[in-house]
């Protein structure tokens, strides 16, 4: 999903950092609020920035016969949020971009808009809405944090696709072509990032029971499950 | 099944990511015989892609620093996994220890 350095136009690449400043700003804000009324949960942050530091270095290899990276984000918008996520995001982008030439600086906002806000923010909203279809807490985690890597993908196809529309066919004809280079690859990434986030997710149930019942990620029902075992 | 299912998932997405590996065969050398790379980078692909697109388009700025070798490139990934895993096994460590103290604290309570 990176963009690479001066691959997308002036204009496109000011008004994708435009796009993606306030997240940042407004994650900023979250994020130190929540620290300070709720140390304990410092360690929880630390765990959702971890994953997506590891994912986001994997670069697997898939069916297509290329190469491409999970984005871990999903972990960290369903414990803390999808605002939060967007400040790790650009740490991780800015530390890929300015020493790895993985990404860039004129690409940084529209990379943060397509990793650290479109995919936090389908993530929480995809489980939430499982949630409260009542589906199983393991099956929510997982639909969550695949879809959201999947959807960062399309994403980065929508804005490649924008900054480039085919000749012939404009932003359709485009989109589908960058579509089939990213997000087809990323079809069983996604699978792979929904089961270890489901396995970090248990993980994290077993362990800190209490912060996720005060973080509303679990109910009442995982804390009584876990009181009897 | 509780108990394997973290085990399942962890070798279901391992079997994924070697899959691949197995199935996608390197195609025969083009008629330039240049050799055909496999699981070159999905990003590398789109860039190509622009230029086809766009032949005309010219990347108007270069990263400001580029890994001399690939070699450097795959020591910084690794740096940012181990950062990233360290972090996590620490956080596994810590919690496990003590789940298991506050256990064996509540036996001796009980007796």
């Amino acid at each position: 999903m990176h963009i690479m350095e001066g691959f997308l136009p002036v204009k496109h690449a000011i008004g994708w950092s435009i796009a993606s400043a306030p997240f940042v700003a407004y994650g900023l804000k979250t994020i130190n609020k929540r620290i300070k009324t709720n140390p304990e949960q410092r360690m929880l942050l630390g765990v959702a920035a971890a994953f997506t530091f590891v994912l986001s270095a994997l670069k697997l290899p898939s069916v297509t016969g290329s190469s491409s990276h999970p984005t871990g984000t999903g972990l960290g918008a369903m414990l803390f949020g999808p605002t939060a996520m967007a400040p790790i995001g650009m740490v991780v982008l800015l530390f890929q971009a300015l020493l790895l030439a993985h990404g860039g600086l004129t690409t940084l906002g529209a990379n943060i808009f397509s990793m650290a806000v479109v995919g936090p923010f389908a993530a929480a909203a995809i489980f939430r809405i499982a949630k409260a279809a009542r589906l199983p807490f393991t099956v929510s985690v997982f639909m969550a944090a695949s879809c959201a890597d999947l959807l960062t993908y399309l994403t980065t196809s929508a804005q490649l696709a924008l900054a480039f529309p085919d000749p012939a066919g404009g932003f359709t004809a485009s989109f589908a072509k960058f579509a089939g280079v990213f997000a087809i690859t990323q079809l069983p990434l996604a699978v792979i990032e929904g089961l270890l986030t489901v396995v970090v997710m248990n993980a994290l149930v077993r362990f800190n029971t209490r912060e996720l019942k005060d973080m509303k990620v679990t109910g009442e029902l995982a804390v009584a499950r876990e009181a009897q075992a | 099944m509780k108990r394997y299912q973290n085990l399942v998932m962890v070798l279901a997405a391992i079997a994924l990511v070697a899959l691949p590996l197995w199935m996608v065969k390197k195609s025969a050398p083009g008629t330039d015989g240049k050799q055909v790379q496999i699981f070159a980078g999905a990003d590398d692909t789109a860039k190509d892609l622009v230029s086809t697109l766009s032949p005309s388009y010219k990347p108007w700025v270069q990263p400001l620093l580029d890994p001399p070798s690939a070699e450097t490139g795959s020591l910084l990934f690794a740096l940012q996994a181990a950062l990233g895993a360290g972090f996590i096994g620490y956080w596994y460590g810590c919690s496990s220890t003590r789940a298991k103290l506050n256990q064996s604290r509540e036996k001796t309570v009980g007796c």
